[in-house]
């Protein structure tokens, strides 16, 4: 569950990304390698818990999945933290630049 | 345990290696490229650094999704030795184990996955160039 959330949170990021290129000023390039990042690392989890599971991997008991998919959806929620806090700092629209410094006027 | 240790020392290696390369490269040529097969129009190709930065920033953001993951799981706890694991010696050797196989495949798939896009953008690349030669000798 935690591999499929990532997986679609990469899913959207790219589609937002691509529908907005050549534009970047969102930043959504790093969202989308955070993500795809994490997809890859997780999937090959999910390899080497298939090896040892089997089959049984597909069937996992309601609360497990419930608990994943928290996990999951507060992995989306660190992973756009990161982000965003990336975003301000590199301030691509200099809108932080902005609210701190006054223009003097000329 | 800790699989994402491998890929976070990955990581550490690359972001080295991408400053050293960019500090290396030279300016790009300018050259001139078809996007859309129709005409032709003065472009840059994007440095080796910059793509780089692309296997940067899955295995950065990879390790740091995946250490939240470990933290929710209590595997990974705010005082010495940070890692629950690591102060059981038979919970260590298990955990060495597991960096060895999962970790390591993890920091591998990345990489190759990594080598495939760069691999795509190069043909990319290349079929853009070779549309602009053959535009450009269709309109002499």
């Amino acid at each position: 569950m935690t591999l499929l959330t990532s997986v679609f949170a990469a899913i959207i990021c790219t589609i937002i990304w691509y529908k907005n290129a050549p534009k970047n000023e969102m930043k959504l390039g790093i969202l989308c390698w955070m993500f795809w990042g994490a997809s890859l690392m997780w999937l090959v989890d999910a390899i080497f818990e298939y090896a040892e599971l089997g089959a049984e991997y597909f069937s996992p008991a309601p609360a497990d999945m419930l608990n994943d998919l928290f996990l999951g959806l507060s992995v989306v929620a660190f992973g756009l933290i990161i982000w965003l806090v990336i975003l301000l700092i590199k301030d691509p629209k200099g809108i932080i630049k902005a609210a701190l410094f006054k223009k003097k006027n000329a | 345990m800790a699989c994402f240790l491998v890929a976070a020392t990955e990581a550490v290696i690359t972001t080295v290696a991408t400053k050293i390369i960019e500090k290396k490269e030279k300016e790009q040529q300018e050259l001139k490229v078809s996007f859309n097969g129709v005409k032709t129009e003065a472009a840059q190709k994007i440095p080796f650094s910059r793509k780089l930065k692309w296997l940067n920033r899955m295995l950065w953001g990879g390790s740091a999704l995946l250490m939240f993951e470990h933290i929710w799981h209590g595997e990974i706890v705010p005082f010495f030795p940070f890692l629950t694991a690591a102060s059981d010696p038979a919970d260590a050797a298990q955990m060495i184990h597991e960096m060895t196989t999962v970790g390591v495949s993890m920091a591998a798939l990345v990489t190759v996955v990594w080598l495939g896009i760069v691999g795509v953008t190069t043909l990319i690349e290349k079929r853009a160039e070779k549309e602009a030669k053959r535009l450009a000798s269709s309109e002499s």
